[in-house]
């Protein structure tokens, strides 16, 4: 299924729909989006480039197993509940910066949260979609 | 305490740690474990026997009444000693028995590890944690039957034994909670004084049918007696040690502590009086047509323990005394003949009883040990025994005189028992040794001292009966709830009517063993009942369950997902159909519903024609994309009902899906055109059903005044409490932030499931 009409997009597209599905993740918080549907975009962007351009091309462009999301998003998003117990407060509060960054806007544990949740669905979605592929 | 009964488990693990270290005085370092627990159950016994009793306390799960509660009276000082006693014996024995075995750390560590189950079993007085043990001691059993796991038999048997004894266990679980329920407490000590509470209650039948339901399978009483013989398929020091001295008497050491609480009503005296008096002359019947040594203890050994029951059941003053004694005497000769049965089998290879013969000649040992036990069996004067014999029959005269039968039956007992006892003891030792044998020499002295020190301990307490009466049998009584002293255990009871009967039993055993030799032809005899036996009936209903399980696992779980689903839409639309039917006063209303605009017309008939095409496409890759063109319209849908969040979740996994499935196209069966109408039609009512039922609860809803507090909660203080605005995000991330963790946990799962099953099965291919 190479069609230089749809590889050509794909290689545009790869970076714009990551670009739009972290758009979409740090905008959870205030406008429709998230960290479940981020994730969703940017494994459909993966998935775009690998029926583009061959699945051993955006293997090789990610460089590393999408398994390794997994772990590295669970502890993201198990960090984040755990590190309120430092301050004393029950596991899973959300703490908040007192200043607002530039940009992104008032930053607390529950974007992390997010940010977790983002990064073990790009794992899971990829992981099985990928393994299915090649092994069919 | 604790740390007597935890011992063994640790020991265990020690043996099986440093089992290779340890090697060749491995067995003599795990014998140290029983003897110093003997001299420390010993310890007990001057103050135990002024009547007192001894408590150990620890919480371990006090909000589910779990306590690590100990107590030491009578009755489980009495088991505690048996189990040390014949544990050290054994324990020595085994180190000749086993020697250079592969897995002799294996069998040391079950044994250390049956050793303190039963010891915490007999010493625990908390409900729950006698059950712990009583399940530990199942379970070292069915380890140390199927020892010898190389050979089929003894899988089976052992799997037999774990199935009759684990059942009985499910039983009595049950009736301890319905104890504890009742009387509000799991400790047995406390119980004592809720004993009318119990019996008075309606439920008592069913807690008695409960109880004896564990301990008549533990104790191998009629119909559950067939796992025994089965069980003698493990070495033979496990054999004397689990299923003859300790293990199989949990279940009449149940029954013993039981008694004070639950005994004493007609029903209990009665059912253990019928199944004890059935069991022992049932199994010493058949007894005396078994040729294998280890057959014939193991048919002896039901019997003592029906005896037993019996005992119990009769219930009285005298039968308590008997109980207590005969507990003993029997530990004592059975254990001693299973001994000897080992070094024969252990020397000369064989237990068929036609086939030995004057064997004295070449052990002599040996041949006073077991000629002292199958005396001590027959209950000849001056052994132990002889005064157990006369106290059965006291107690069975002291029921009244309307009772002739159960005196009868004892006698009976008795004489088939006696002479099962010099099969066993005499048989192979007299007559002309024969030829083949010439050769056979004594084993080491670990073989034949415990044997031969079994046998004296039975002639010694014979002789000087006094050294127990007072001091262990009467804190036995009380620990049974009998208040009377007991008076001095004596030889000699002057000429009355029990020395008569002991003298016909005597008289009667030796006379059958003169005239009855054993044969393989009326052991093919007995065989030919064998098709009514519990046995059979046991074996082929475990048969018809088996099959029956097959075709049911077959028919629900044949491997294909679109029968797993029809099964499950079936069975959903049965039972909320029954229950909508049934329960709920199903109204339609009209006016509540907004007229329908122009969009939704349009969406409804992209999906509907979709949907047909779904269902009568003849290409697979056609009835795909309708499928995702369904998918999309519902996200219209949900745009238009101003749930963005929703919309684009939805649209996502839609595309995900339909990538996935043009992955797999190619390796799906060719399409469609081959399944017939019936099942074409079965499948489009099932989904009609399906659909209306959905329809019909999706406007039910619309009647039912709608609870708003949640959804209001969440909207009000999303922004106040939790700094955000978009509701179902700060919903996902923080309100209920637990169960999106532990959903990406569930993900993550799926991932690792999807990965191994795939990479597994595609590296076996390669």
């Amino acid at each position: 299924m190479k069609v230089l009409l749809l590889k050509t997009a794909a290689n545009y597209l790869l970076p714009l729909l990551l670009l739009f599905s972290v758009f979409i993740l740090l905008r959870g918080h205030y406008e429709p989006g998230g960290g479940f549907v981020g994730g969703l975009i940017a494994s459909i962007a993966f998935i775009l480039h690998s029926l583009a351009n061959g699945l051993d091309k955006t293997k090789a462009l990610l460089k590393y197993s999408p398994f390794f999301f997994i772990p590295i998003g669970l502890s993201i998003a198990l960090a984040s509940g755990l590190i309120p117990l430092f301050f004393g407060y029950p596991f899973m509060t959300v703490m908040w910066f007192d200043d607002p960054f530039p940009i992104i806007g008032a930053v607390g544990s529950a974007l992390f949260f997010d940010i977790g949740v983002y990064l073990v669905v790009i794992g899971v979605t990829l992981t099985i979609l990928f393994t299915i592929s090649e092994s069919v | 305490m604790l740390i007597a009964v935890l011992s063994g488990f640790l020991s265990a693990f020690f043996l099986l740690s440093f089992g290779k270290q340890l090697k060749g005085i491995l067995p003599l370092v795990a014998s140290l474990l029983p003897i110093a627990l003997f001299a420390y159950f010993v310890s007990f016994l001057p103050v135990i026997s002024s009547g007192k009793t001894f408590f150990y306390s620890l919480e371990w799960i006090p909000s589910m009444g779990i306590l690590l509660d100990f107590k030491v009276d009578g009755l489980s000082l009495l088991f505690a000693l048996l189990i040390t006693g014949i544990g050290s014996l054994v324990f020595l024995y085994s180190s000749a028995y086993m020697k250079g075995h592969e897995y002799i750390a294996r069998f040391y560590s079950y044994l250390c590890i049956f050793m303190a189950s039963m010891l915490g079993l007999v010493l625990s007085d908390n409900l729950l944690l006698l059950f712990v043990f009583w399940e530990l001691t199942a379970v070292s059993s069915f380890f140390l039957i199927g020892f010898n796991n190389d050979n089929e038999e003894s899988r089976k048997s052992s799997l037999l034994a774990w199935a009759i004894t684990g059942g009985g266990g499910f039983f009595l679980m049950a009736g301890f909670i319905l104890i504890g329920s009742i009387t509000g407490t799991y400790s047995i000590q406390e119980m004592l004084s809720s004993a009318d509470l119990l019996k008075t209650n309606t439920l008592y039948g069913l807690i008695l049918c409960l109880v004896f339901a564990g301990a008549f399978t533990k104790s191998a009483q009629f119909p559950f007696h067939f796992w025994l013989p089965g069980a003698m398929k493990a070495p033979t020091p496990v054999s004397a040690y689990l299923h003859s001295a300790t293990m199989v008497k949990a279940g009449i050491y149940l029954l013993a502590r039981f008694t004070p609480v639950l005994g004493g009503h007609p029903f209990w005296n009665n059912t253990l009086m019928i199944v004890g008096g059935i069991t022992m002359l049932y199994a010493a019947f058949h007894s005396i047509f078994r040729i294998d040594l280890k057959g014939i203890l193991a048919y002896s050994t039901i019997a003592a323990l029906g005896i037993l029951v019996f005992l119990l059941g009769i219930g009285t003053h005298e039968a308590f005394i008997a109980a207590a004694v005969f507990i003993l005497v029997h530990a004592f000769y059975k254990a001693g003949l299973f001994l000897v049965t080992g070094v024969i089998d252990h020397e000369t290879g064989t237990r068929d009883i036609t086939r030995l013969a004057g064997l004295r000649k070449v052990m002599l040992p040996i041949a006073i040990a077991a000629g002292l036990a199958a005396l001590s069996s027959a209950g000849i004067p001056l052994t132990f025994s002889f005064i157990s014999k006369d106290l059965i029959y006291e107690a069975t005269l002291s029921v009244g005189n309307g009772m002739v039968l159960l005196t009868v039956l004892a006698i009976l007992t008795n004489i088939f028992l006696s002479y099962s006892g010099y099969l066993v003891g005499i048989k192979p030792f007299t007559g002309k040794l024969p030829e083949q044998f010439k050769d056979v020499h004594l084993p080491s002295p670990f073989m034949w001292l415990p044997p031969l020190f079994l046998g004296a301990c039975g002639l010694v307490l014979g002789l000087f009966p006094s050294l127990l009466d007072k001091s262990l049998i009467q804190s036995f009584l009380s620990a049974l709830g009998s208040g009377n002293t007991v008076e001095t255990l004596k030889i000699w009871h002057g000429l009355n009517v029990v020395l008569m009967l002991s003298a016909v039993t005597i008289v009667c055993g030796i006379t059958l063993y003169l005239l009855i030799k054993p044969t393989e032809k009326k052991l093919k005899l007995i065989a030919t009942l064998d098709f009514i036996s519990p046995h059979s009936v046991f074996n082929f209903s475990a048969k018809y369950a088996k099959n029956t399980a097959k075709r049911f696992t077959k028919f629900m779980h044949n491997g294909f997902l679109r029968s797993y689903l029809t099964k499950i839409i079936f069975f959903l639309v049965c039972l909320i159909g029954f229950y909508l039917i049934k329960n709920v006063d199903i109204q339609f209303d009209s006016q509540k519903l907004t007229a329908v605009s122009i969009y939704e017309v349009v969406i409804f008939l992209m999906m509907t024609i979709a949907i047909f095409t779904i269902v009568f496409s003849a290409s697979r890759l056609v009835a795909i994309i309708s499928t995702s063109v369904v998918g999309y319209c519902m996200c219209l849908f949900f745009v238009y009902y101003s749930a963005p969040d929703l919309a684009m979740t939805q649209f996502s996994i839609d595309t995900l899906t339909t990538v996935l499935f043009v992955l797999v196209l190619l390796k799906l069966p060719p399409y469609l055109k081959v399944r017939d109408r019936a099942a074409q039609l079965r499948d489009g009512l099932l989904a009609i059903s399906f659909g209306t039922l959905i329809s019909v609860i999706a406007l039910q809803v619309l009647n039912e005044p709608t609870n708003k507090t949640i959804s209001r909660f969440y909207s009000d203080n999303a922004y106040l409490v939790a700094k955000g605005k978009n509701v179902v995000n700060v919903i996902l991330v923080d309100f209920r932030g637990y169960d999106t963790l532990v959903e990406i946990t569930v993900l993550t799962i799926a991932a690792i499931g999807v990965y191994s099953m795939l990479k597994i099965k595609s590296s076996e291919i390669e």
